[in-house]
């Protein structure tokens, strides 16, 4: 029926086309990473903000009060999980310590890990974080309790519209012998 | 064939009296109780009533062509098959309503986006399936409860009457005072579940692992009712948000009255 | 929906294949394909229609009376399920099968071995579809858009959805693959890419589309399968992932998704409206301009679908403008009919009664497209009724109203016989009145406050819902009716004549006997 000449285009244009069809799936991929890229850049889900040593001392705004609002969940696992406060009133540039404590109510090991997430979204574009126990694996003994420090400044980049800002954390199990969850 | 368009007269005109019965009753948008929800039911009207001028102009040719240029009455098909003109005029001026639509859409998504300056802060967290609801800060911080459907089992497997706030109705309500700026913030322990209000005009997703904010300033004392807005299993259909507006003192008395009685200690459920 | 061979083509010399259902599964005749994939999507749409029915018998009156919620939550997902990947898209897969070879002059599809593998590739997955429902822990009950972590949560019946998006996927991707290479190569001599019929336009334009979005799918469901069962977290905020992704790689194939599901209506319509003005379309290479564009543009307005899942407000207005825009080209598709109808010398046949009733309910889906674009009314209306309204707008009253037209249209060709005009005409009316009926007054419930997915509600719903619950059934019996129609004209309707529409101009019409041969433009027509 078909000519072997247009057979030959026709394969041709199939190895194409399929080419393309796996260049689309490794697309679909492609933005899981893309994804992740774009959040940072935009501080969308503001997972996790690299470090930065104390000494990055910046100029405190004397003129300028930020409300921080701590917040902590837990998701399935047995611990209670709070801050030991849960507002304060800094100015911007003022580094500061919070606690926040967890403790296990059940009769076994847990092992947990927070990550944590800020509200308004961009806000981790203007906190600097020196120390906090997110993304690090916390493993409590039956009852146990621990306290755990999260130090941090919100620099005086922070929008002059914004006056109350919300640091929370989330604390979900980690299965037995997993490895910390890596971002 | 005269049968024929008397027969899509009294279509369209049955539809129309069919819609109209839509006017002005409880079916359109709960009316207004917020800046926000106020914006939004005005940008609706003017959008129905755009898309009705439209809808009649563009109808109107086609059925009078329908009507006229018929077949079975003799009439002699043109042969035209494009006009540049015309067709850039019709490309041109649904630009230009569209630019006209988005103008002050544009600006009530800045200033629903704007939770800056709250008064108070109210965190809700989605549960499969109710809602768990802490003041995180302003008057009344500290406070802690979940909030559930008080609808009885049995109304809603018919063996009772079924009262006017059915599957409306819970056991805590949300308690925030008129004329506050209140922020939400919102977490979810399970799944997605999504917070909404319709007449405070919020609905936002609550997504676990991650929190996300709106906010409202609720214009008249009053109570206010939504439901879980994103499926979130099986009784999704069964987790209502109700929340209560009281003048500032009222509120002042609710909070007092809280701080007496026992409040929620742990922050979350264990499961 | 087309013929059963036997009576239609008994002169032809088909002596050399195999007879009886061997026939059927080793046919590689794009006709014989196409007849599969028209029965086979009917078969779905009955199915889907009875999920529905079921859906709307809980909704008939408040409390919960037939399906618990667990079971009614398995209905809506494989309703919508079904519907999308069972129904619409594979019925338009048939129509191309019989119409693209026919419309451009070429004997067959490209790859005819491939073509019969994508069709039987849908038996499988159909049948991991329906069977799910009778697994331990039931079906997959997270909607048609399964958001983790919702899913992942499920049971079995979950695995089994994922199975069967992949093998449609699959089938989609090699029918596509099979379509733009028979459109680009095997065109009669003379066919010029701006001289081809609309229909065949907007199906390449669709073909494109779904080599462009079915991979990501793929992709997509592959992801929570890993995240099900081998410890990936993509989308699982624990291990680092996050759910809201899943939604954007979701409703990036989604939405072009969509417009797969509509634009072969668009080009569907465009034969009709024609043939019954006698007329040519107006403004050809503006409609074909117009398709394109809105393929394109759906790809960049995946994000409206989540308004409320928190987005900067950059984020918000950037879809919001975007969807906005494909008003335009869709505005200038309905302009354009209305045009070539516009002193024309029209008559009313069944084909053209479905294409404008296509046309007057698809734009008020399109209006309330619209609305829903508006970021603050869609934060209102987000996930309620109006939405479910609105895509019913655009699927039942749009995708498959024009399907109905395209099935009226081509009958005669397929079969050789003419279908009961009356009784097409009383289907066209039933199908009007009832679906109206059904899907206006949701604009209403969802606006007053009625979420989507619900197996209950509100006392304040309770008169609309029956309303609707009415019309649904109705609407369902009125299809019944259509495969009365169907059988009637296969079995016993009148000899139709080789061109039974006087206005027609596309090749199967012009060229090519009724019905068509089994073996058709062997020699390719010459087109000036
Ligand atoms: C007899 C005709 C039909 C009726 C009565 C009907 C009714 C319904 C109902 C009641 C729902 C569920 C509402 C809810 O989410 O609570 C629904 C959802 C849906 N329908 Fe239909 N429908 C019909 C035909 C179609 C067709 C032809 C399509 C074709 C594409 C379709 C596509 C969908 C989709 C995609 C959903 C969403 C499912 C989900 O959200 O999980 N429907 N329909
Ligand atoms: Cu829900
Ligand atoms: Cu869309």
């Amino acid at each position: 029926m078909v000519n072997s000449n247009n057979t030959k285009a026709n394969v041709l244009m199939m190895k194409k086309l399929l080419v393309f069809t796996l260049i689309m799936f490794v697309f679909g991929y492609a933005l899981v990473p893309f994804y992740e890229k774009f959040c940072e850049v935009t501080g969308i889900n503001n997972l996790l903000k690299p470090d930065v040593s104390v000494n990055d001392k910046n100029w405190v705004d004397e003129e300028r009060w930020v409300t921080v609002e701590f917040d902590a969940n837990t998701r399935g696992l047995p611990w209670q999980f709070k801050p030991l406060q849960r507002s304060t009133r800094i100015h911007p540039g003022e580094s500061i310590t919070v606690m926040y404590e967890i403790t296990n109510n059940s009769e076994r090991e847990v092992i947990g890990q927070a990550i944590p997430s800020y509200s308004p979204r961009f806000l981790d574009k203007h906190l600097k974080k020196f120390e906090c126990f997110c993304f690090t694996k916390q493993v409590l003994k039956s009852n146990e309790t621990r306290q755990m420090p999260v130090q941090f400044v919100i620099e005086p980049g922070l929008p002059a519209d914004i006056n109350t800002v919300t640091i929370s954390y989330t604390f979900f199990e980690l299965p037995d012998g997993a490895s910390t969850i890596k971002k | 064939m005269r049968s024929k368009s008397a027969v899509t007269l009294a279509g369209v005109s049955a539809l129309a009296l069919y819609s109209s019965m839509a006017v002005g009753s409880k079916y359109n948008l709960p009316e207004p109780q917020s800046v926000i929800a106020k914006d939004i039911y005005d940008q609706h009207i003017v959008l129905l009533w755009i898309c009705l001028v439209i809808f009649v102009g563009v109808f109107g040719v086609m059925f009078y062509s329908v009507l006229k240029h018929r077949k079975s009455l003799g009439y002699k098909a043109a042969n035209f098959h494009h006009s540049t003109a015309v067709e850039i005029i019709w490309t041109v001026i649904p630009c230009l309503i569209l630019v006209a639509m988005a103008y002050p859409a544009t600006k009530t998504v800045i200033a629903m986006k704007d939770t800056s300056s709250p008064d108070m802060t109210i965190k809700a967290t989605g549960y499969q399936w109710m809602w768990g609801y802490d003041y995180l800060q302003g008057e009344g911080e500290g406070i802690s409860f979940y909030s559930k459907l008080s609808t009885p089992r049995a109304q809603v497997e018919n063996k009772a009457p079924k009262g006017e706030n059915y599957l409306l109705e819970v056991d805590n309500r949300v308690v925030v005072p008129v004329g506050k700026k209140v922020r939400i913030i919102l977490t979810a322990n399970d799944v997605i579940h999504a917070w909404w209000v319709p007449s405070l005009g919020i609905k936002q997703d609550a997504i676990p692992g991650f929190i996300r904010d709106t906010w409202f300033t609720a214009d008249k004392p009053g109570i206010y009712r939504g439901q879980c807005a994103e499926l979130c299993g099986k009784d999704h259909g069964f987790m209502p948000i109700v929340v209560e507006v009281m003048e500032a003192s009222e509120y002042s008395k609710w909070v007092a009255q809280q701080g007496a009685s026992a409040i929620k200690t742990s922050m979350h459920v264990e499961n | 929906m087309a013929a059963v061979h036997g009576d239609a083509h008994g002169h032809e010399h088909d002596d050399h294949h195999p007879s009886g259902i061997m026939r059927w599964i080793t046919t590689t005749n794009h006709k014989d394909i196409g007849t599969m994939y028209l029965w086979f999507s009917f078969a779905m749409f009955l199915t889907g229609g009875t999920l529905a029915l079921g859906i709307r018998a809980e909704l008939f009156q408040p409390g919960i009376q037939i399906l618990q919620p667990e079971l009614f939550n398995q209905f809506t997902t494989l309703h919508g399920l079904i519907m999308v990947f069972g129904a619409i898209m594979p019925a338009f897969v048939g129509f191309a099968n019989w119409q693209v070879p026919l419309m451009i002059g070429a004997p067959d599809m490209a790859f005819a071995r491939m073509n019969n593998w994508s069709f039987w590739l849908l038996i499988p997955a159909a049948t991991l579809l329906v069977s799910s429902f009778f697994l331990p822990g039931g079906a997959a009950a997270g909607g048609w858009t399964f958001y983790p972590p919702l899913s992942t949560q499920g049971g079995l019946g979950v695995d089994f959805m994922i199975f069967a998006v992949h093998i449609l996927g699959a089938s989609s991707i090699m029918g596509s693959i099979n379509i733009i290479t028979t459109i680009l190569n095997m065109r009669a001599p003379g066919m010029t890419l701006m001289k081809m019929p609309m229909f065949v336009w907007t199906w390449l334009i669709t073909a494109y589309l779904l080599v462009l979005v079915m991979p990501v799918l793929a992709g997509t469901v592959t992801m929570l399968l890993t995240d099900r069962h081998f410890g990936t977290s993509f989308f699982n905020a624990a291990g680092g992932g996050d759910p809201v992704m899943f939604q954007h790689i979701f409703w990036f194939f989604g939405h072009p998704e969509v417009y797969i599901m509509i634009l072969p209506s668009f080009g569907i319509v465009s034969e009709v409206i024609p043939t019954f003005s006698r007329k040519p379309l107006f403004g050809y290479s503006s409609m074909v301009y117009a398709t394109a564009s809105i393929a394109i543009l759906s790809c960049v307005v995946w994000a409206h679908h989540m308004f409320t899942a928190g987005m900067p407000a950059v984020g918000q207005l950037f879809f919001m403008y975007a969807t906005m825009l494909i008003a335009v080209p869709t505005g200038v598709k309905v302009f354009n009919w209305t045009a070539t109808m516009w002193r024309g010398s029209m008559s009313f046949e069944t084909p053209m009664l479905f294409s404008i009733g296509f046309i007057f309910l698809f734009v008020i889906g399109g209006f309330s497209g619209v609305i829903c674009a508006i970021v603050p009314i869609d934060i209102q209306v987000q996930d309620t009724y109006y939405v479910i309204a609105h895509f019913h707008y655009v699927l039942v009253s749009g995708s498959l109203f024009a399907l109905f037209a395209g099935a009226y249209y081509w009958i005669p060709k397929w079969t050789g016989r003419m279908y009961n005009e009356t009784l097409g005409k009383a289907h066209f009316w039933l199908s009007m009145f009832f679906f109206n009926l059904t899907f206006f007054v949701q604009h209403f419930l969802g606006l007053a406050g009625m979420p989507r997915r619900i197996p209950d509600y509100n006392l304040q719903f309770a008169d609309f819902n029956m309303i609707s619950s009415i019309g649904a059934f109705g609407f369902g019996m009125t299809q019944l009716l259509f495969l009365y129609v169907m059988i009637n004209c296969i079995r016993s309707g009148e000899k139709a004549p080789q061109k039974p529409w006087d206005g027609a101009t596309t090749l199967e019409w012009t060229h090519l006997p009724t019905p068509a041969p089994y073996h058709s433009f062997e020699k390719p027509p010459v087109v000036q």
